[in-house]
């Protein structure tokens, strides 16, 4: 990994370190959302989320487009993720499923037939 | 670790895990027919699941929901297409877009059967799902990439803040 990539990774797990941005990602990666929209889903100011989604776009998490007056946001994972690690990330969720199935048959009592 | 098997084919947009469980199918069976069992291991700890309506029978319905740690909650169903209880069901699972549970038409669906078979004295379970598009499978990779990253994250505010 060399500088350009670590200053990257930095900018990635910085802007994932906020629970807001972390939200704001969620909705974004499921579908494109106006700036405004997203503003009107928190408890916080117009800019406060501004601010926030322009964190997200510098990460490269996130790309805005303009149409008219509005700012549309969409999630833009592919451009700091290879497929090969989201492939593992949704492994990783499937084994704390099987982790969790192995912990529930371990502490009930074996059924009687 | 109890998986014994992930394979991914994205030009056949499928994803299949293997693992061995030390219990009989009819055990592991039960896991999926008590929607309170079902909700323990579904989601992850950082977004447990609330399964609403939990019908595992031909054409039935399940309905559930995830909550985040700030309380947002994310709709999913299962709609059941087939049944051969212990030893498996297929079922399509698709996101819905709110507590109506009406299906979402922008998020891809995945047909999913799990099996479950005697294997060494326990049972082996087989978890299959295939996505109709590449781009589908990719949306939901993008989706379950944030949700890992994000409870990895919460766990490491969780151990800066004690």
């Amino acid at each position: 990994m060399d500088g350009t990539d670590e200053d990257r990774v930095d900018a990635w797990f910085q802007a994932l370190s906020d629970r807001t941005r972390r939200d704001i990602l969620r909705r974004v990666l499921a579908g494109e959302h106006s700036v405004s929209t997203l503003a009107a889903s928190y408890d916080m100011s117009f800019a406060a989320v501004q601010k926030h989604v322009a964190v997200l776009e510098k990460a490269g998490l996130l790309t805005k487009r303009r149409q008219g007056r509005e700012a549309l946001a969409s999630g833009d994972v592919a451009a700091v993720r290879s497929v090969g690690t989201m492939l593992t990330e949704l492994e990783s969720l499937w084994r704390g499923r099987i982790t969790r199935i192995d912990e529930l048959i371990a502490e009930t009592h074996p059924q009687k037939d | 670790m109890p998986v014994t098997d992930v394979s991914h084919d994205l030009d056949a947009r499928t994803l299949t895990i293997v693992a061995d469980f030390a219990a009989p199918p009819k055990r592991i069976w039960e896991v999926y027919a008590d929607p309170r069992q079902l909700e323990r291991i579904w989601g992850p700890p950082s977004h447990p699941a609330t399964f609403v309506d939990h019908d595992l029978a031909p054409g039935g319905r399940m309905n559930y929901f995830m909550t985040g740690p700030e309380g947002e909650q994310y709709y999913g169903y299962w709609e059941v297409e087939s049944v051969d209880e212990p030893h498996s069901f297929a079922f399509d699972d698709g996101f819905a877009l709110d507590e109506e549970f009406t299906k979402n038409p922008d998020l891809p669906v995945s047909k999913n059967v799990f099996s479950f078979t005697d294997h060494e004295g326990g049972t082996r379970a087989t978890y299959v799902g295939i996505y109709a598009t590449a781009e589908g499978l990719q949306q939901v990779l993008d989706m379950g990439m944030v949700e890992g990253a994000s409870t990895a994250i919460n766990q490491i505010d969780e151990l800066v803040t004690a």
